[in-house]
């Protein structure tokens, strides 16, 4: 693990990456690195992520600024901006249930080749997939999901990436963490190794890469 | 009583201590106001959270503790805090004991239909897939008509949620469980006569020689 100050870590990411986002309407999402990467104006950015949040939060305020090309979520419902980006064609979404779209992400951070489930089995989402019968039971075979960064939100972070994370803040942080080329991290907390013991550790060190300096 | 509160009530009744429950947001979000008194419920938030408890009192929200739909909640004592593929897990796995949605229609097979009506509103799936997939029962909460025009319906129109039955739906007017794979007339709301419910809906429905009222 690397300390990064806010303006270097997202200087790293070029236009067009493909970056996986922490956070369930908001609540788990970074915002400092949200914030930056709208003063940074990065286009055609391919954001995977539960949802959309609402404008002005979290991954809002990307899809406000005209920061996204492509949306890979569960649901965005509670974004109009996405819904109307949507339907004249700036933006596309595509949508996958949350069960789903959070197993693929782990198949790819766990080295498998993808999942096998029931969800969507005779609905609109099994169209282009393969069927695999299992002891008499059909499933859908869903592929991984990687991307080039994960932005993770954390409560605390040791001096060696070590995280924890709080409450319903947790959602899809730690599962993308071990999805993406390059994790970069934005801790609540900075705090010395030793604080969080090993069997509270979530996320383990060697996994981040950078870590969001305060100041 | 109001059409919600009918509804919320009724499934309350479905409620048992030590039950794994998920409430959908909307109608299903009410019945937690009416849990029986001496049963003990443990409600799973899908954001990661079992034990979730009341809207906290003014000044004292966490702000990293919040339920599906971003609102502030509390947890309460004995909760636990997972991340997502844990919580699709609980949902998938057979581990949860019923899940309350919300419908735009369901068919006389007892298929829901609740996340999408094409062209208009595309919101996303979010958990309902899952949860309709792998709930040991499904209970649907809705009103039991939209705009005056049934939402219990030969066949749905609209975009299926699974090809999985539901267990039973709840409305102002009648509780519509599917032994068979049959709508079949359960119960009725007190006051309203079978004949009322039968106007009200598009599907086939089994009414049995008797059909009890709800105790609400």
């Amino acid at each position: 693990m690397q300390p990064i100050n806010l303006e270097n870590a997202v200087a790293m990411i070029p236009d067009g990456a493909s970056l996986m986002i922490g956070g369930f309407m908001g609540v788990g999402t970074p915002e400092r690195l949200m914030d930056e990467l709208v003063r940074q104006g990065k286009r055609r950015l391919t954001v995977i992520a539960n949802d959309n949040a609402m404008p002005g939060i979290g991954i809002g305020k990307l899809v406000a600024a005209g920061l996204v090309g492509k949306t890979i979520a569960s649901h965005v419902g509670l974004n109009p901006q996405t819904q109307r980006k949507m339907i004249d064609g700036s933006m596309q979404v595509e949508l996958v249930p949350q069960g789903t779209l959070i197993e693929r992400i782990r198949a790819a951070g766990y080295g498998l080749g993808g999942i096998l489930t029931p969800t969507g089995v005779g609905t609109l989402v099994e169209e282009g997939k393969r069927k695999i019968e299992v002891d008499g039971r059909e499933y859908l075979l869903e592929t991984p999901l990687r991307a080039d960064f994960a932005l993770v939100q954390a409560f605390l972070c040791d001096y060696l990436g070590n995280l924890v994370y709080a409450l319903t803040a947790r959602n899809f942080n730690p599962v993308i963490a071990m999805a993406a080329t390059t994790v970069i991290v934005e801790a609540e907390h900075i705090v010395p190794v030793g604080v969080i013991p090993p069997d509270h550790v979530v996320t383990p060190a060697p996994i981040v890469d950078y870590v969001i300096s305060h100041g | 009583m109001d059409a919600q509160t009918i509804i919320a009530k009724r499934i309350a009744q479905e409620l048992h201590s030590g039950m794994l429950v998920n409430l959908g947001i909307g109608i299903p979000t009410l019945v937690a106001n009416y849990v029986p008194a001496g049963t003990s419920v443990f409600f799973q938030s899908e954001n990661g959270l079992i034990g979730t408890g009341p809207v906290p009192e003014e000044g004292m929200v966490q702000r990293r503790l919040t339920d599906a739909g971003g609102r502030p909640v509390s947890a309460l004592p004995g909760a636990c805090a997972f991340d997502s593929a844990m919580s699709f897990g609980l949902i998938r796995g057979g581990h949860l004991d019923m899940t309350v949605l919300g419908g735009l229609q369901v068919d006389e097979g007892g298929h829901l239909a609740n996340w999408m009506i094409p062209g208009k509103m595309v919101p996303g799936m979010g958990g309902a897939m899952d949860l309709v997939c792998g709930a040991k029962r499904v209970v649907v909460a809705m009103q039991h008509t939209a705009k005056g025009k049934p939402k219990i319906l030969r066949k749905c129109n609209l975009p299926l949620t699974s090809v999985r039955p539901v267990d039973f739906v709840v409305t102002e007017l009648a509780v519509i469980a599917f032994p068979g794979g049959r709508a079949t007339l359960i119960e009725t709301a007190p006051g309203v006569s079978t004949e009322q419910v039968l106007a009200a809906t598009e599907a086939k429905l089994v009414v049995p020689e008797r059909v009890p009222q709800m105790h609400i």
